[in-house]
């Protein structure tokens, strides 16, 4: 049985054009083909620049590509969200796809633990079962619980992170874009981490990251995508 | 922890709702001057529209057709109104206009002083929306007006003080619950925080942010902050000379402009 | 009542015809005339006038007397009336201004009157078919001290858009736990416009409720007249939970004894030292002369207010 992609990546360009530079033209890849089922890793991999982080937008909608498309398995069906418009490309984020980025955007005078679980009540969990839920997840993941009522702005780049990740991890998104969740975590924490992410495979997640860190890398992916092989003609 | 499991929304059934506001071909020349040209867009329930640009980009004008206040030279503004359906706003007599103005709408002004009363006490302007819908019990009303004090976050023991008696902060969350109690179907903002000092204006953004996503309140917010316009906005519209010159999902708008002008605007932002 | 064509008073002496009769020029009379039935036509509603400059200054009534002055006629009983009473400066003069120039008889007796102005008060005495009662206006607008733009205000009207005058109310609990608003309580006529019934005591209010009589209200500065004719229905602005209220008193009046008058309190001395009396001087007086007697009859206050009616009559 062939199962439907989760993510399927197909043709994608993306060249940046800096009009207030001399309308410099940046192109980053071409042609770019991928497909993510349920359960995979997708790791990608490639030297830094090669557009690895781009890729990761585009597939997030947060960035637009020159050509080409990115369908995102939502509700059974596959929806490009690159023409998908902006209420859908908001659902299919809200219930479907989710992102851990690298850093936290922060925003000011939310408590951690209401940042924590904002994606359970906007997807109308009740508020009770919404904290025990995040309790559970911010106690794996050893934040301390001094840390839960207190806006994240002040915390270190690894407590931050982790914040991150309590809210990407808290409901079980069926994709799931992971823009270096590990980069500022201890040894210990990156453990957590890998068996959270594992965790999510089992249960049929599709999954895309970038990891640096060669033992996490390892330990989550199902397979290794080089972006370097769609580099776009300078 | 992990589960897929949750309860179904009622985001998913706005998708086949009719629009709640479509905007055609909206034109508005002031003499030989043109305000704004040629504008069409449409909105959803639930929906919150940002309008960014400079001074003197339309955007103000643009607002002004939109909420009523400014017919335009030419262009349809149609609003789906809980008493006449989806109608095009200036087909409807000015009594009409007016009822449904304060039955289904809300507009916050950048200047609480245009916004609010300010010879009537901060729980008689809260009440007000109450009172012109025809409610005539001053025990539910004054329940109400705490209600939504408290919402806002305002001293209660404060509610008969007058407006000037608050700060600029008090008076813009007075003015938000004013425009909150009557559960509006649209709120227009105009600059909402574009007095304040930067600290009580992140407060107030978190406070809009909240309410919005907790009433499911579709907004259109003018601003020419991209902070403000990256918080609290799904979808940005960026006008110059106007033309709206780039529309589209508020992030990607933001992280990924493609029009010259949104570029310049972005990467105007200075970073902290 | 009205008179049709100008005639000098006939016991001038012809030197001394100086003025038209009832001192406004004929076409005034007219303008005025026609703004009148349009009010009546249109209960409540605020008909523009082209007030004129008055020998008198805005403020002390020159709306009522301008209307007085277009429908008086020779055959008519004037009576006026400042605050209830009879015998105040203002009243005093404004009689004997018609007298001079109107050729009218006066009186002070409310039953005899076919004219009555008043200066914020309806008589005790219930107003009869054919009785017409005129009002001085400060402030026709009763949503002006709530929205300053006449623009917007003539909107509300046209639209009968009235939530913003229950804010008043609303304020007035707020802040006493009651309506405490006492003159100048705002009505609805007919249930169509809101109205000011310039600033009478709400305990007068009850009193326009489907009353027998033409209540005309002029505001000489503001250009406005507005009429309720007879049986309108009247109501005063309340809210659920908070009925509409006339003001009472635990005290009856102290010369009178009346118990169901308008009082006015009367500071007697430094030490503390009060009476109620009626506001409303000729309804005290007669009350008085029929026997009635409060608990303070025979003070020298009634004497010197039946002194000057003696002298006046």
């Amino acid at each position: 049985m062939t199962q439907e992609p989760a993510i399927r990546v197909d043709d994608l360009s993306k060249i940046f054009t800096l009009h207030n530079q001399g309308a410099t033209s940046i192109g980053v890849f071409e042609s770019l083909k991928l497909e993510v089922k349920p359960g995979e890793c997708v790791v990608l991999a490639g030297e830094s620049g090669v557009g690895k982080s781009t890729l990761m937008r585009t597939i997030y909608g947060n960035y637009l590509p020159s050509s080409g498309g990115v369908f995102v398995l939502h509700d059974g069906v596959p929806v490009d969200i690159t023409k998908a418009p902006p209420h859908q490309v908001l659902e299919i984020r809200r219930r479907t796809l989710g992102y851990v980025s690298q850093f936290l955007r922060v925003i000011p005078r939310v408590s951690t633990l209401d940042l924590v679980i904002e994606p359970l009540l906007e997807n109308g969990v009740a508020l009770e079962e919404a904290r025990e839920r995040a309790v559970t997840l911010l106690q794996a993941l050893r934040l301390p619980e001094a840390h839960w009522d207190l806006p994240p702005s002040t915390f270190s780049g690894g407590e931050q992170q982790r914040v991150n990740i309590a809210r990407s991890f808290i409901r079980g998104y069926p994709v799931l874009l992971l823009d270096e969740p590990t980069a500022s975590l201890d040894a210990a924490n990156r453990a957590i981490v890998v068996d959270l992410i594992n965790a999510a495979l089992a249960k049929g997640a599709a999954m895309v990251g970038i990891f640096h860190d060669h033992d996490v890398r390892d330990a989550v992916a199902t397979r290794l995508f080089n972006v370097s092989e769609y580099k776009a003609a300078a | 922890m992990t589960d897929i499991l949750e309860r179904p929304t009622s985001v998913t059934a706005t998708d086949q709702a009719a629009p709640l506001l479509r905007v055609s071909n909206l034109t508005k020349y002031y003499g030989h001057v043109a305000g704004c040209l040629d504008i069409s867009f449409e909105m959803r329930p639930g929906e919150v529209l940002g309008i960014v640009g400079e001074s003197g980009s339309g955007k103000s004008t643009l607002l002004n057709c939109i909420s009523g206040k400014l017919a335009p030279t030419s262009g349809s503004i149609a609003f789906n109104s809980r008493r006449h359906g989806l109608v095009d706003i200036y087909d409807l007599s000015e009594p009409d206009r007016r009822r449904m103005q304060r039955e289904d709408w809300g507009f916050v002004h950048q200047n609480p002083r245009d916004g609010l009363r300010m010879r009537v006490s901060g729980g008689a302007n809260v009440a007000e929306p109450l009172m012109n819908l025809g409610r005539r019990h001053y025990g539910d009303m004054r329940q109400a007006t705490m209600d939504w004090l408290s919402r806002v976050e305002l001293d209660l023991g404060r509610v008969d003080d007058k407006p000037r008696n608050f700060s600029g902060g008090m008076q813009q969350r007075i003015q938000i619950a004013r425009n909150l109690i009557h559960n509006p179907r649209l709120v227009f903002m105009d600059e909402p925080t574009g007095g304040l000092d930067v600290s009580v204006q992140a407060r107030l953004l978190d406070l809009l942010r909240e309410l919005v996503r907790d009433l499911g309140l579709a907004a259109i917010i003018v601003t020419h902050d991209m902070a403000v316009a990256r918080l609290m906005a799904d979808r940005l519209m960026v006008m110059k000379g106007g033309h709206v010159v780039e529309t589209g999902l508020a992030d990607q708008v933001l992280d990924d402009p493609q029009h010259p002008y949104t570029q310049l605007l972005v990467s105007s932002v200075l970073q902290i | 009542m009205i008179a049709t064509e100008a005639h000098a008073r006939p016991n001038a002496a012809p030197d001394e015809r100086y003025y038209t009769y009832a001192y406004l020029d004929e076409q005034t009379k007219r303008m005025i005339r026609r703004a009148i039935l349009k009010a009546l036509a249109i209960p409540g509603y605020q008909v523009p006038f082209g007030s004129r400059e008055m020998p008198v200054p805005y403020g002390w009534g020159t709306g009522g007397i301008q209307l007085t002055a277009a429908i008086i006629g020779p055959e008519d009983v004037y009576k006026c009336i400042d605050q209830g009473a009879d015998d105040t400066t203002n009243a005093v003069s404004i009689r004997r201004f018609f007298a001079t120039v109107a050729d009218v008889a006066t009186t002070e007796d409310t039953s005899e009157a076919t004219i009555i102005q008043s200066r914020h008060r309806i008589p005790e005495q219930p107003l009869a078919d054919g009785q017409i009662m005129v009002f001085q206006v400060p402030q026709p607008e009763p949503l002006r001290g709530l929205e300053p733009r006449e623009t917007e205000t003539r909107a509300m009207h046209a639209y009968a858009e009235y939530g913003l005058q229950y804010v008043s109310l609303y304020e007035n609990i707020s802040a006493y736990g009651r309506i405490a608003a006492t003159a100048g309580y705002p009505v609805m006529i007919d249930e169509r416009y809101l109205m000011s019934p310039s600033p009478i005591p709400k305990f007068d209010n009850p009193k326009m409720h489907m009353n027998p009589a033409i209540l005309l209200f002029g505001a000489g500065r503001e250009k406005r007249i507005y009429a309720v004719p007879p049986f309108t229905r009247v109501r005063s602005l309340d809210f659920e939970d908070y009925p509409f209220e006339t003001q009472s008193w635990d005290e009856v009046c102290a010369l009178c004894g009346a118990n169901d008058s308008y009082l006015d309190e009367v500071v007697l001395d430094d030490q503390g030292q009060h009476m109620f009396v009626c506001s409303d001087s000729h309804y005290c007086a007669d009350r008085r002369a029929k026997g009635h007697a409060g608990p303070m009859a025979g003070h020298a206050l009634a004497h010197i207010e039946t002194e000057i009616a003696v002298e006046e009559a």
